[in-house]
């Protein structure tokens, strides 16, 4: 069948297109801030804070956590319609876990800018 | 009807699938386990989100809170916990790459999807290993 047209709100490739980016990103942050805390001097109160103190830091931080965000948005709400079957149930655990999200970010802010 | 027709061929009755037969029956090939375990660290890593930002929040609010987390986390129970968050972390980034390239539509074919399995097994393992020696 050639020629078909796709109809839809195209959601689900947006979600699956967002889940490999934020993946992308969050992989790069990863690989900087492993090399960071494990090139040279121990991790001392001082080197921590001032890591943190850092502009870029807090801003990739803060795209790392709005990131995962999504990214686990997708995943948990994949697990949940596979796995819970009642709609009820599933309704509600997934206001459950966007209010979880939302909490993360809200306070991966307040970390960062004490 | 006679008493042959009622005896006919009994199908076989389908599978329950209680846990032991998910268990120790069904033969989840490797790339299964490299999913499932991507799912299960997954759904590990998003619930235990809410006590590794715990740690950072105290850890930055001062020095003498910083050296309590420090001395936290040398606790084994805490030490063990961190570890196989490690491990879940290094599992669902070393996985999640796999899964970028099948994506591509690159490593489709079966030896090469087994192979990359083994990869992801083995890289995640010794990624913990490494991160482990060098935290502690």
């Amino acid at each position: 069948m050639t020629g078909r047209i796709v109809t839809g709100a195209h959601y689900g490739l947006r979600d699956w297109l967002a889940q490999r980016i934020t993946a992308v990103i969050m992989a790069v942050y990863t690989i900087i801030a492993v090399s960071v805390l494990l090139s040279g001097h121990p991790i001392t109160y001082a080197v921590w804070r001032d890591l943190f103190a850092q502009g870029w830091m807090r801003v990739a931080t803060l795209l790392f956590m709005a990131s995962l965000a999504w990214h686990a948005w997708v995943g948990v709400r994949d697990i949940l319609m596979d796995y819970i079957q009642p709609a009820g149930l599933r309704l509600t655990l997934e206001v459950g876990v966007l209010l979880t999200i939302a909490a993360y970010v809200g306070w991966t802010i307040q970390i960062l800018w004490r | 009807m006679s008493e042959a027709a009622v005896k006919t061929v009994r199908k076989p009755r389908p599978k329950y699938l209680n846990l032991q037969a998910l268990i120790f029956e069904i033969r989840l090939p490797l790339p299964g386990w490299i999913s499932i375990l991507h799912r299960i660290s997954g759904a590990l890593l998003f619930v235990a989100l809410v006590w590794l930002l715990w740690m950072l929040d105290v850890s930055l609010s001062s020095e003498a809170a910083f050296n309590k987390i420090k001395h936290y986390a040398g606790l084994w129970p805490v030490k063990l916990s961190l570890l196989v968050l490690v491990w879940a972390y290094a599992h669902h980034f070393c996985a999640g790459i796999r899964y970028l390239f099948l994506d591509l539509d690159k490593g489709l074919d079966l030896e090469t999807a087994r192979l990359t399995s083994w990869i992801v097994l083995g890289a995640s393992l010794a990624l913990t290993a490494f991160l482990g020696w060098k935290l502690w």
